[in-house]
Formats: C-alpha cells, structure tokens, sequence
C-alpha cells in the first residue's frame, strides 16, 4: 500500500505526454486535451485532500475556497495591481497557508471532525465575500482579462502548451507527495489515522502533523485555483461554491482516498463526467453525483482502485 | 549530582484521577528507582492503566505530580514524554495493522530520528541517510525480539504473543530509559509467557526501568524487583515478592476477607 512502483509511474507520464497527439488525431476527442487540463487542475487538488482524509482521517468541506483563494489572488493582483502572474499565483499560495493554519490550528488539535464543521462554515463565508465585495471581486459577474501564462518569453497561449505546463506542475506535485507518503512522515501519518494514543505514545507530534498536511492541501488547491484563472481568463463565484467542495470529496472517494492513484483517478473521471459526458443529464447532474456517492461507499469503500483486489478475492473463492 | 533525584527515574506524587464522580486514582504516591523491574498488580478496576495513562501523556491528572528525572511531566503530551524518555506498549494491542512489522518499529524510532516535511518530499540526501539509519535501527531491534524474519509481514497478521512482543519492539525503538508494560502476557501461553518473560529481563539487563502491570502472579513473581498493589485507586502494599505474597491486605483484595 505504501509503496508506488516506478512502472506505473513511467505508464502514466507516457500517457500523459502522447495524450494530445492522439487526441488530435481523432476528431472525436479533440477537445478532450482541454477537458484534461481541467483534470489536471483537479488532480493538483485531490492529491493534497487524499492526504489529508486518507492518510490523516480529516475532513474538509472546504477545498473550493483555497481554490478560490488561488484564483482571486491571480486575478486581483493582475488585473487591478498590473503584477506579473507568478509571484501572483505564489502570494495566493502564502495566503491560503495562513488561512489554513488560522482555521487549521483550533480545530485540528481537537479530536473529532471539527475540521469538516470549521472548514464547512469557511467555505460559506469565503464564497459569500467573493460575491458582495464587489469593488475586489467584481461580484457575481466576475472578473475578466486575467492574464496568461508566459515564461521566459515563452507564452503558454495554445490548448496543448497549458496542458503540459499543468501536468508538469500535476507530476512535480505527484513526486512530492508520493515521497512523503513513503517517508517517516508517511508513516507518522498512516500510524495517526489507525491509532492516535499509540502514534502520540511512539513520539508522533498529531496535532502538528495534522496542521501541516491540512495546509499543504490547501497551498495545492491555491495554486490548482491559479491555473484555473490564468487558463480561463475569466473567474465568478459560482465556480468555488459549496458543491465544488463536495465534488472534490466525490472525486476521492471515488478513486478510493487511501492511495494517490485514487485521488488522480477519481478527478480524470469526474472531470469528464461534468465537462463531457454528463450534459445529457442536464440539472439532474446532481443525482448522478449523489448516486455515484452512495454507490460508491456501500459497495466499493476503497474506490476504484480497490476493484483489482475485490476481483482477485472473487478468484480465489 | 543529586543522588535521590538520580536514584528515583519517576516519582509520582499525591496523583488525583477524577472521571466525574468516579476515584481512578486518590493520593497515590510511587517511587520507581532507576533500573530495577517495579510492578503494578491489582484487582480489576485498580487503576493500574488509569495509571500508565497519566504517566504517559494520555490525561493530565486531576491532582499531583508526576516527575520524571526530577522534572515534572505531567503536564506535557504524549509525544513530549516519548521524547524525554518514557515509551510505552497497550493493554489491547494497538499496532499499526496496515503498517509491516519493520514500519511499526521503523515508527517507534520517529521520536529520535526524523525527517522534515519539504525534507521528506524533495527526497533530500540528509533524508535518505536518515531513512537507512531508522531501517536499520528498526532491523537490530528486530533482531533483539526475534522478529526479523517476519519484518516484511503486515503487522496484523502476526498471532497475538508476538504482536505483543512486537509492541514493545515499537517502543524500544524510541530509546526509553523507561519502560511500561500494560500486561505484556495477558492471553498468552506458557511458552509465550517464558518468551514474554526473557524478554522483559534481557530488556532491562540493557539499563531500561521496567514498569509493568501484569495479571500473571507467576511472571510478577519470577521478574520483579518490588512490586505495588493497587485497590480502588489506592496503593495498599508494597514491597519485595516475597513480602507481597505474605501480605494479609493483599490476600483480603484478591481473595476477600473472610
């Protein structure tokens, strides 16, 4: 469970590289590089939140306000101040870590899902601010003429240009993560979700460990929220809503929230569910979510990545 | 140096335990002396793990003080008592099942050696020497229980005598000076028990203070120093084996007055 070998590691950034050319390739799924982009925005996201439910056992409900953090910071600071987007999108990052030790601190060090009902209420108030202060955010219509991304010169102004520059951020975070998990952090993480007297007993600082993995998920969304402004160009409230948070627990406990592959997983397919496959559904979106929820706990506790070991039981028996 | 504060490792002091109305613990006072095999017998309900709890970081105590080298303890949290030297095993096991045998102890040695978070995720070289030197910690100590051929198994997996020894290799890992055992024989066998047993003595042949509470009068008996008996959280005895079994307060809690 701990360790994530290198093959598939090497499977994944072959797809991930050959993706658009095939997509392009294909009049069908053209369009589908754009969608993967979103999906990597999401992964950014997910990643940091599996650590956090999965490894830590916390939960939070309000993710879409880090990710909005992440965005308004960009489109503030761009538009109204004329920065350049980088340090922008790390000021949002800064931000959102202060943010998350202010809320993280207090409800962290008691036991219990404190942290679900403090970040719940964050979320609420942060999406309220983004549509009555109007004079920063510009309300409910947004903001336009966020600026693009450009290094060195180099513009990222085409679909397939923003993509690689998002899964390369998605892979530098995927290799980061992964070597925390398999590191004493890891360990002192995964020891605190199956036993805290014994974690605390063998030396294990929980409540700290806790703090620092909740603001690590938070910093990741900020910078997921970035990309998203800095791609869109255009950001509104509606987009870091109560629901956005829900569907990011959907997304992880879909994949399955005790392993990285599951949070990746978990965002690709959701993604494509909300931007491609599920327009069909139109308003009833909404059930399909809470369907694949309830599904999804009562018959596959360890998300889809769990399936491979349920089959390998239904052939032994 | 002070000799009595060398002498005593812990002193627990006037230690109130109140969980509302309920007495765990009323005016109990223990000294432990450095390096000896001290023992913490009594009848159900006693207060002996209320007890471990409150050295250990668990609780505070209602009342008292709990020092350890001469420094009060009791106010400070588990991972902080971990840290100055006291390490400790369950009366229900609570290892980390998902974890392999070697991860549990290579956990127990968090409280020495440990990496940072940005340290960890960059993979920087100091980390990774550290790693190697927290495997191989973990890997010696392995050896010391007789466990090193199971390091790879998931630690639930094991049977119930060596998940047992496999807790106090957790906590050995952490480099205690102190010890304490929540009933490492309860539900074991003989031969476990032997093993159990041998292991508590070549632990403490290694300059660690034992402290331990045990239901089986025969391992109490064969391996401690002194020994305290505890009844409705107070201690009514104390004193050498022999002194114990031959004390008239001890019998009347066992067995009932006549």
């Amino acid at each position: 469970m701990s360790r994530i070998g290198k093959i598939p590691i090497a499977f994944f950034a072959l797809f991930i590289v050959a993706f658009p050319w095939v997509a392009h390739e294909i009049p069908s799924i053209e369009n589908y590089t754009d969608i993967m982009i979103f999906a990597g925005i999401y992964c950014l996201i997910t990643m940091g939140l599996s650590l956090l439910m999965g490894y830590a056992g916390q939960i939070s409900i309000g993710h879409a306000a880090f990710y909005g953090i992440g965005a308004y910071s960009s489109a503030i600071l761009t538009v109204q101040y004329g920065l350049n987007p980088w340090p922008c999108i790390i000021i949002g990052m800064i931000l959102s870590a202060v943010v998350a030790v202010l809320i993280g601190a207090p409800s962290l060090k008691l036991r219990g899902h404190y942290l679900a009902m403090a970040t719940l209420a964050f979320g609420i108030i942060v999406y309220i601010i983004f549509n009555e202060e109007a004079a920063w955010t510009g309300g409910p219509d947004g903001m336009t003429g966020i600026p693009g991304l450009s290094l060195f010169g180099f513009e990222f102004d085409s679909v397939e240009k923003y993509y690689y520059l998002v899964w390369i951020f998605v892979f530098a975070v995927f290799i980061f993560t992964v070597n925390l998990i398999q590191s004493d952090t890891g360990r002192a993480l995964r020891a605190i979700h199956v036993s805290e007297p014994a974690a605390g007993a063998m030396g294990v600082d929980i409540s700290r460990f806790k703090i620092l993995v909740f603001v690590y998920s938070a910093v990741l969304a900020s910078l997921a929220g970035s990309l998203y402004a800095h791609y869109l160009n255009f950001i509104n409230p509606s987009t870091f809503d109560l629901f956005f948070s829900i569907k990011l627990l959907i997304m992880i406990a879909l994949g399955g929230m005790h392993s990285i592959w599951g949070a990746i997983i978990g965002a690709g397919i959701i993604t494509f569910l909300s931007y491609e496959w599920l327009h069909y559904f139109e308003e009833y979106e909404v059930i399909v979510y809470g369907a694949i929820l309830l599904l999804v706990t009562i018959f596959l506790p360890k998300g889809l990545v769990g399936v491979p070991g349920i089959v390998k039981g239904w052939f032994r028996e | 140096m002070n000799f009595v504060d060398d002498e005593n490792i812990l002193e627990i002091n006037r230690v109130v335990m109140a969980f509302g109305g309920l007495m765990a613990l009323s005016n109990l006072s223990i000294r432990v002396k450095r390096g000896m095999i001290k023992a913490i017998i009594g009848p159900n309900g006693a207060g002996k793990t209320t007890l471990f709890n409150i050295i250990t970081g668990a609780f505070p105590p209602t009342q008292g003080s709990v020092r350890f080298k001469g420094l009060p303890i009791e106010h400070l949290k588990a991972h902080k008592i971990a840290q100055r030297g006291i390490s400790r095993t369950f009366q229900t096991v609570e290892l980390f099942g998902n974890m392999t045998v070697l991860e549990n102890v290579m956990l127990g040695c968090h409280t020495r050696i440990r990496s940072s978070f940005l340290a960890s995720g960059f993979q920087l070289p100091q980390c990774r020497r550290k790693e190697a030197q927290i495997k191989e910690n973990a890997m010696k100590i392995l050896k010391f229980i007789g466990l090193v051929d199971k390091f790879s198994d998931p630690a639930d997996s094991l049977p119930l005598g060596e998940q047992k020894m496999l807790e106090i290799g957790r906590a050995l890992a952490s480099e205690p000076e102190l010890i304490c055992l929540d009933e490492p024989a309860a539900g074991l066998n003989e031969t476990e028990t032997y093993v159990a047993s041998s292991l508590i003595r070549a632990i403490n042949a290694k300059g660690i203070t034992v402290l331990l509470v045990e239901h089986d009068m025969k391992v109490i008996m064969n391996i401690s120093d002194e020994i305290t008996v505890l009844n409705y959280g107070q201690k009514i005895a104390e004193g050498s084996p022999e002194e114990i079994q031959n004390n008239r307060r001890v019998i009347e809690a066992y067995l009932g007055s006549e």
